[in-house]
């Protein structure tokens, strides 16, 4: 007799929603955003198909604003994995100037809801995978593992498809998506065990380190890029070398630091299970709409 | 407010802050329970899960301070923390105050994790409870204190039995509300005993609660409940037994879900194992084929494995090449599970369409996907009274046993022995809609006993004595359209080509093979089934079947579709529009309607759908019949 662990379990489940996805869908793909989830999923994904590469491409939504850190992982990665990695850029946002500092969240509106909607349109992509898990945020604890879009990629709460057992219905029509999330039941803590038990490389940014950081709109952030930095603002913020990590990965000035001295995963863990602040408090997205930020814009198509 | 310092999680924080390392070793190893909460809002459901994620620490502190402000602004526990804000997680269900989907919460103890499905308690959410109970291993029944056994708390504890949950318990919460009055629980207890008996539940655990001050949650017995020798809700949780217990002690069984073929040395075969165990060495049998081989090695990305049990994803390659692919079952070579076509099952309705009795739904059942009717249901069961009611159909949220059949043999379990292989959900074909659930109780029928007797002269021979190629052109249109008339013209032309053919339509049908057959969708809908059978059957001896029926669902003409060989089945779109049919009215049939004399009459209290992708459209405002007929002629050319 040998009784799985919880990791075992969540690992088994999450193979299992990737097999029936390559079984099911014709153009898969894996929506990869070199955060610590993405970096458990790309995981996962190599074991459901070993000795095969996993049979799809990586997919990223760039925004021309991510830590030089991430860029790097990611082309790592992709090498490692034996995968096609495919890099979008919305060009309208590009063309438009749109940056995090000025434009607020119609910079994640452009170039990253609308250039979802775009990538997933112009390769004619059937079925997304994604990272999301349901103990983020209260509206994605409702959502399905296979999650239906409309052929405008909306999202409908209130007309979900019933998931029984481990019974997925991958059937839509033509046009029509599905985004799946085989992350689902993992919850915060489980990521970071998984990353010990199975020695998974991720950005160095979640380490604590001296970093070069400014303070904006109240918040501590790292400058990455101190000349586009001072570009954008027109002046050059008091930069200060501090000790901080990150909690989660985005576009670095839209991503609060926290100061830390955590330098190693099991510090990292220690300190997630010590802390007293929810994971996205870092990220200014969720707070948009009252409480309904993120059901109104995965309504309009937002992972 | 539960005493902090005796709270196992808190204590967890030394340990954390002293040997993280030690303490993740302990947490690698923790088991998974699932579980959901079953109880109206009015019975403190969210309220209690609030305090279980509130007690085990997974709420944070702007999470706290988000509640808190909530809490005065919409809570209803006056100037007190309302839990419930923190699991109605979609907008539309804070303003009204309900549940309406079933949402996942996730907490941990030290001994081990759980996942809850948070299911709404009301009538009209069966189908999200059901959803919720097919994969929890435990159910909490809520009951309130003040109030006892309701007809919900019956309705409840019903579906979580039928869903196959083994563990129950029952939670007489709001406690506070009755003064901790052990008479009160007692008696709440005793009703439910005489309940639970009545529909089969064996044994259950009883446990009084108050969710909103969190009497007996973590710790048992609380100050207010000395007389109550129970475990505490959690430690409860902790310690039941685990369903992947039983699962690993039954004979090995895996689905395939995909062929891994990276290169041509290798051929493994992807899972989930869904009972037993498996070591290579072991001889198994590919189902339903019954090839039998073995297992050479099981293959993941941390190297070979020795042995593998129910519940995880491994691939597993075989010592013969045999044929495997996915919606095959990989079984003990000498204990295969069962195959059949035909089935006792309930049914959980789940769409706001119902059920169409004879209509081909697509039927999935772990990795297979085949098409399956569902006959009459032999009865409904009132989720209130347990009574069964005759039924013609199935409603959303109504439950039923029926009988199914699939167009070809699956290979399943009965839902009693593994949910996994005896679970199937109903897929509408053209919404592409989850619209049922099933649990199948016993096949009708061993397909074995029914293998095709195999026929010395085959269709092929049929066909070739008549110099043709058996076709089945098939009308459709609405009433007064001209199926019949050109259907006619086309099979006088096919006649002086010496065509061997034969024309069915409403004359030749209803009177006879159909009579028993009224103009109920269900009745329309088995009409159809019939003479498309039928039309098999001729098509099989050789002839060119013309068929003319206003066939309005899309459904069921391509369930005919699916019964032909590929390219035999011609649909013809008769299409004319509804005011020339109607203006023609050669029967007088539409007036009638119109008058409201006839009822489910097309075009006028029914829909016609229209064909989306006829091979042949003919257009009876622009042609004559004469030219249809030609032009349907010129189309199925050559005939053999």
């Amino acid at each position: 007799m040998h009784t799985l662990t919880h990791l075992e379990r969540l690992e088994a489940e999450s193979i299992h929603i990737m097999r029936e996805v390559v079984a099911e869908a014709e153009r898969p793909v894996m929506l990869y955003s070199v955060g610590k989830d993405s970096a458990v999923m790309l995981h996962l994904a190599r074991k459901a198909f070993y000795p095969a590469p996993p049979p799809f491409p990586l997919l990223h939504v760039d925004t021309t604003w991510k830590f030089q850190a991430m860029y790097d992982l990611r082309e790592k990665m992709a090498r490692e994995s034996g995968m096609e990695l495919l890099v979008w850029h919305n060009e309208e946002a590009a063309e438009r100037g749109i940056n995090p500092f000025d434009h607020g969240s119609l910079h994640t509106d452009m170039w990253k809801t609308q250039g979802l909607k775009q990538a997933l349109d112009h390769y004619g992509f059937d079925a997304a995978f994604g990272g999301a898990r349901r103990d983020e945020e209260k509206s994605r604890a409702k959502e399905r593992v296979f999650s239906f879009r409309s052929a405008s990629h909306g999202w409908d709460p209130k007309n979900q498809r019933p998931e029984l057992w481990n019974l997925y219905n991958a059937r839509k029509a033509k046009g029509e998506s599905i985004r799946v999330f085989p992350l689902s039941n993992w919850t915060e803590l489980d990521i970071w065990q998984y990353i010990m038990a199975e020695n998974i490389e991720i950005v160095p940014l979640y380490f604590a380190e001296e970093r070069p950081t400014y303070e904006w709109e109240g918040g501590l952030f790292m400058a990455d890029d101190i000349d586009r930095l001072e570009q954008v603002l027109g002046k050059r913020p008091q930069i200060t070398m501090r000790p901080v990590r990150f909690r989660t990965l985005g576009c670095w000035p839209l991503t609060g630091a926290v100061a830390s001295e955590a330098k190693t995963l099991a510090d990292v863990v220690q300190e997630t299970l010590l802390t007293s602040t929810s994971e996205r408090q870092g990220r200014v997205i969720d707070k948009d709409a009252g409480g309904a930020g993120m059901e109104k814009k995965k309504q309009e198509g937002y992972f | 407010m539960a005493d902090a310092s005796r709270h196992p999680t808190y204590q967890a924080d030394a340990l954390i802050a002293e040997d993280i390392e030690a303490y993740l070793e302990t947490h690698q190893n923790k088991q998974l329970l699932r579980f959901i909460t079953c109880g109206s809002v009015d019975d403190g459901k969210s309220t209690l899960i609030g305090r279980l994620l509130y007690d085990s620490k997974m709420i944070f502190e702007d999470q706290l301070a988000a509640l808190e402000s909530d809490s005065k602004k919409v809570g209803t526990q006056g100037q007190e923390i309302d839990f419930a804000l923190l699991v109605d997680g979609l907008a539309a269900e804070r303003e009204q105050g309900i549940t309406i989907d079933v949402a996942y919460r996730f907490f941990a103890t030290e001994k081990r994790k759980f996942i809850v499905a948070d299911c709404p308690g009301h009538e009209q959410y069966t189908r999200n409870m059901v959803t919720g109970a097919s994969t929890a291993d435990l159910a909490v029944i809520l009951v309130d204190a003040r109030k006892g056994v309701l007809v919900q708390t019956r309705r409840h504890s019903y579906i979580a039995h039928l869903l196959g949950i083994r563990h129950l318990v029952l939670a007489v919460n709001k406690m506070d509300l009755v003064d901790y009055d052990q008479g009160a629980f007692e008696r709440i207890v005793a009703d439910y005993r005489a309940f639970a008996a009545e529909i089969g539940i064996e044994s259950f655990t009883a446990i009084p609660i108050s969710g909103f001050k969190g009497d007996n949650i973590t710790d048992a017995p609380s100050a207010q409940t000395p007389w109550y020798s129970g475990p505490s809700l959690i430690h409860h949780l902790e310690t039941v037994e685990l369903a992947g217990t039983a699962a690993q002690a039954r004979s090995f069984r895996m689905p395939v879900q995909w062929v891994n073929r990276p290169n041509l040395d290798f051929r493994g075969f992807a899972g989930l194992i869904t009972d037993g165990s498996v070591k290579p060495g072991d001889k198994v049998r590919v189902v339903p084929a019954g090839k039998t081989s073995t297992v050479a090695s099981i293959v993941t990305f941390n190297g070979d494995l020795g042995e593998a049990v129910a519940g995880q994803s491994v691939t597993l390659t075989l010592a013969d090449e045999i044929d495997c692919s996915r919606g095959d079952m990989i079984a003990a070579a000498d204990d295969p599970p069962q195959v059949s076509d035909q089935f006792e099952v309930t049914i959980v309705w789940m769409s706001d369409e119902a059920l169409k009795p004879g209509r081909g739904y697509w039927l999935k059942l772990g990795t297979q996907t085949v098409t399956a009717s569902v006959a009459e249901p032999k009865y409904e069961i009132c989720v209130n009274s347990f009574e069964h009611l005759a039924a013609k159909t199935l409603e959303l949220n109504g439950i039923g046993v029926a009988e199914l059949r699939t167009d070809k043999p699956i290979v399943f379990e009965a839902y009693g022995t593994s949910r996994q292989l005896g679970g199937f959900i109903l897929i509408d074909k053209f919404t592409n809609a989850t619209v049922g659930a099933g649990m199948i109780h016993f096949s009708l029928r061993r397909a074995e006993n029914v293998h095709w007797q195999p026929t010395s002269i085959t269709r092929e021979d049929h066909a070739a004595l008549k110099n043709q190629k058996p076709r089945v052109l098939w009308f459709t249109g609405l009433s007064g359209s001209g199926k019949s008339t050109i259907a006619n013209e086309v099979e006088k032309r096919l006649n002086l080509m010496n065509r061997h053919t034969f024309l069915l339509d409403g004359d030749n049908v209803r009177h006879g093979l159909n009579r028993d057959l009224g103009f109920t969708e269900a009745d329309r809908i088995e009409n159809i089934r019939r003479i498309g059978e039928v039309a098999r059957l001729m098509a099989d001896a050789g002839l060119i079947v013309l068929t003319a029926f206003i066939s309005p669902f899309r459904a069921e003409r391509r369930l005919v579709r699916e019964m032909m060989p590929e390219g035999e089945f011609i649909e013809i779109f008769v299409d004319t529009p509804l005011s020339v049919a109607e203006a023609r009215d050669v029967k007088g049939l539409y007036k009638k309607a119109r008058e409201g004399q006839l009822k489910n009459f097309t075009g006028i209290d029914s829909p016609y759908e229209e064909p989306e992708a006829a091979e042949i459209r003919v257009n009876t405002v622009e042609m004559t019949v004469e030219e249809a007929a030609d032009h349907i002629i010129r189309q199925i050319l050559p005939l053999k």
